[in-house]
């Protein structure tokens, strides 16, 4: 399902075109989160686009923030360009309802136990006055359906659902006003192994049926290769790797992306034994007291003495197109 | 090796392992048939249905499954953490070198839990007090099973965290939980835990709370600190990398009944049950196409895990196996004991709970 390099370099306009995205959170006394800092990113149409890095990276920030679920503290989100406002308001949500949508991550609390599925599935088609009680009906049936779900599921609660079917209810929603882009905040960390296949297989195929775009964030990096067409690396607020799947999970360039590719354990024994061990030490330190120059550069192997001093930018690597950027000083 | 299975006993146990077996293995922990259910309003939730396995010292034995399959119950019930009521063991044994640790958690008067077997949780952030600063709660282990005296127990607590390679110990000791992150906290549990130079360690779900880096540092540090110490680990996980990872030894459980159990090498490379084989193919692999791999799609399991209120008749996989046939739905399988890929004689016999094993599918499989 991956796309090679080359689509890339085309000069496609892009989907949605983030630039110099900056999300903090004023926690008082002068003292602030930052949870997202000057992120750069264009997402082309039709494209899967994985987003990993640790817990409090901002991964989820990040995506929140295209959405408009938070206000953005400086930069800018445009969508098939025109330039979405800064802080939504109520009718700003409504307009962007049908173009952008968002899957959660947790398939308990995402979903009102007060409400019927057919009532959680179908309410983003109130927006659309034009619409018989009929009609409604019918397409909340068609998309129960299109997500392995029967369609006399409609009249149950929540509750009456194992996680996975929770979360093909919450597919259902995000994808039933037919959204352009979606974001999907880590749709099956929640899920055991044998159902995170299932929603994984349906997403990539409704995907490719509908010629969606996706922004897929996950801190599981073998299922995110698996799904993604590029894969974007973020640490501490900032991106610091972005290129294809493949490129970045075979051949990461940033120490960061190194570390995090050589921590996933393998499901093969052999190559377990055979590897040595690779572990960086240290965590991700907090994102109020943001070190100078390269964030990563207190846990960086490889690190020099100017990185934690001057910031290094993403930019595209020497001789690898330019859809192939990384932030380090090392490819400066 | 080869290896007699009763299938005439029709019973979901696994088979006997024979007397000679028994004899060259020498477990440190034996578990025989457990079962463990729990009564509910609902109905009798049967969550642990003939589970048999050993361990040996200096061993790590995984146990996956998925959520729900028992894996949790199992242990915690040889560790008495289960209530009762309304849990219940109805039947099996459990013995910790020779003596019985279902009937009495004491040895000599002194309870084995946190001194023999001891425990870590899946997440460190509730399973520590948070009134108490580091360092005393783990002292307190020490003074209660090897009735140290305060001052004492405090130094060895900070050994035990330089063992577990938190940086400045001394100073960690005096800390809260609160001030802890959770890869520090799930250290600190560590150190707790082989305070007493247990035999065994259990660890349940060590790492799902934590990112890949954290999870690496954690694995490591099981590993080295099983080298230096002896201990037998087991391992509950559902994440096959970390199986892969740790383990000697391998058991899958399915439904509350184990469904295949061998060498870490038997269970990964010559898998003889359809659920082992489907939670493989269900994971994506990351072998480069020049290695050998190749762009698979991924395989998903049909259907969710069984309802334990209401345990499928016969085999628990039937209704989500590809290979299902009728006697699976109507009969359970015996264990069937199947060629092992280690040369070694060590640890768990390779087995698998299915009916393609049975003879007369075995001769079918052979002919052209």
């Amino acid at each position: 399902m991956s796309k090679s390099a080359n689509d890339y370099t085309t000069a496609n306009p892009a989907l949605v075109e983030i630039s110099h995205l900056v999300k903090h959170f004023e926690l008082g006394r002068g003292q602030r989160v930052h949870a997202v800092d000057d992120v750069s990113l264009s997402i082309y149409p039709n494209e899967v686009v994985g987003l990993v890095g640790e817990s409090g990276s901002g991964k989820s920030t990040l995506g929140k923030t295209v959405v408009g679920l938070h206000d953005k503290t400086a930069g800018q989100v445009t969508f098939n360009g025109t330039q979405l406002p800064a802080r939504y308001g109520g009718d700003d949500f409504r307009a962007m309802a049908s173009k952008m949508q968002m899957i959660f991550q947790d398939p308990y609390s995402s979903l009102n136990p007060r409400m019927t599925v057919g009532e959680i599935v179908s309410e983003g088609l109130r927006l659309r006055q034009d619409l018989t009680p009929a009609v409604v009906q019918e397409k909340v049936a068609h998309w129960l359906r299109l997500v392995g779900l029967s369609p006399d599921h409609q009249s149950r609660y929540p509750h009456e659902f194992s996680g996975g079917q929770r979360q093909r209810i919450g597919i259902a929603r995000a994808l039933i006003l037919e959204p352009e882009f979606v974001v999907c905040d880590e749709p099956i960390s929640a899920l055991d192994v044998s159902v995170q296949a299932q929603v994984v297989n349906l997403l990539g195929d409704l995907t490719k049926e509908l010629g969606l775009t996706l922004l897929f964030i996950a801190h599981d990096l073998s299922m995110v290769r698996y799904i993604s067409d590029r894969m974007a690396v973020m640490y501490l607020g900032c991106l610091v790797e972005v290129g294809t799947s493949a490129q970045v999970f075979f051949d990461p360039k940033h120490p960061y992306t190194e570390t995090l590719i050589a921590s996933n354990p393998e499901a093969d024994p052999e190559h377990e034994r055979q590897r040595p061990s690779t572990t960086i030490q240290g965590e991700i330190p907090s994102p109020i007291n943001v070190p100078a120059g390269c964030r990563f550069a207190n846990r960086c192997p490889k690190a020099m003495s100017h990185c934690s001093t001057q910031t290094p930018l993403l930019k595209p690597i020497a001789g690898e197109g330019d859809q192939r950027l990384v932030a380090c000083h090392l490819y400066t | 090796m080869t290896h007699s299975t009763d299938n005439s006993a029709g019973s979901t146990v696994g088979a006997p392992i024979t007397a000679q077996q028994q004899a060259t293995r020498q477990p440190l922990l034996r578990v025989d048939d457990l079962h463990v259910d729990f009564q509910t309003y609902g109905g009798v939730v049967q969550a642990v249905r003939g589970v048999s396995f050993e361990v040996a010292a200096g061993q790590t034995l995984a146990i996956v499954g998925e959520s729900g399959c028992g894996k949790s119950v199992t242990v915690q019930s040889l560790m008495g953490l289960i209530p009762m009521p309304p849990g219940r063991i109805h039947k099996g044994t459990a013995t910790l070198r020779g003596h019985d640790i279902l009937a009495s958690k004491f040895v000599g008067g002194q309870d084995i839990r946190g001194r023999e077997i001891s425990m870590i949780f899946q997440d460190p952030m509730t399973s520590l007090n948070p009134t108490m600063t580091i360092g005393r709660q783990i002292a307190e282990t020490l003074e209660v099973h090897r009735g140290y005296s305060q001052s004492q127990a405090f130094n060895r607590a900070v050994e035990l965290l330089e063992m577990s390679k938190i940086p400045e110990a001394a100073k960690r000791a005096k800390q809260y939980p609160f001030e802890f992150s959770v890869g520090m906290l799930q250290r600190a549990m560590i150190a707790m835990a082989i305070a007493c130079e247990p035999a065994i360690l259990v660890a349940d779900e060590p790492t799902t709370a934590l990112d890949v880096t954290i999870q690496a540092q954690i694995l490591d540090l099981l590993g080295d600190l099983q080298q230096e110490t002896g201990m037998a680990i087991i391992l509950i996980t559902h994440d096959l990398g970390v199986v892969a990872r740790m383990a000697d030894d391998v058991m899958v459980m399915y439904a509350g009944e184990v469904v295949e159990r061998g060498s870490v090498d038997d269970i990964f490379y010559c898998s003889g049950h359809p659920y082992t084989q489907g939670l493989r193919l269900a994971m994506p692999s990351n072998k480069r196409a020049e290695d050998g791999g190749a762009e698979q799609t991924l395989l998903a399991i049909d259907g969710s895990p069984p309802d334990l209120f209401n345990p499928p008749t016969g085999c628990a996989y039937h209704p989500r196996c590809p290979h299902a046939m009728n006697v699976c739905a109507q009969q359970a399988p015996a264990q069937y004991g199947l060629g092992s890929t280690s040369a070694s004689n060590q640890g768990l016999s390779h087995q698998a709970a299915c009916w393609l094993h049975h003879e007369l599918c075995a001769a079918q499989k052979d002919q052209p």
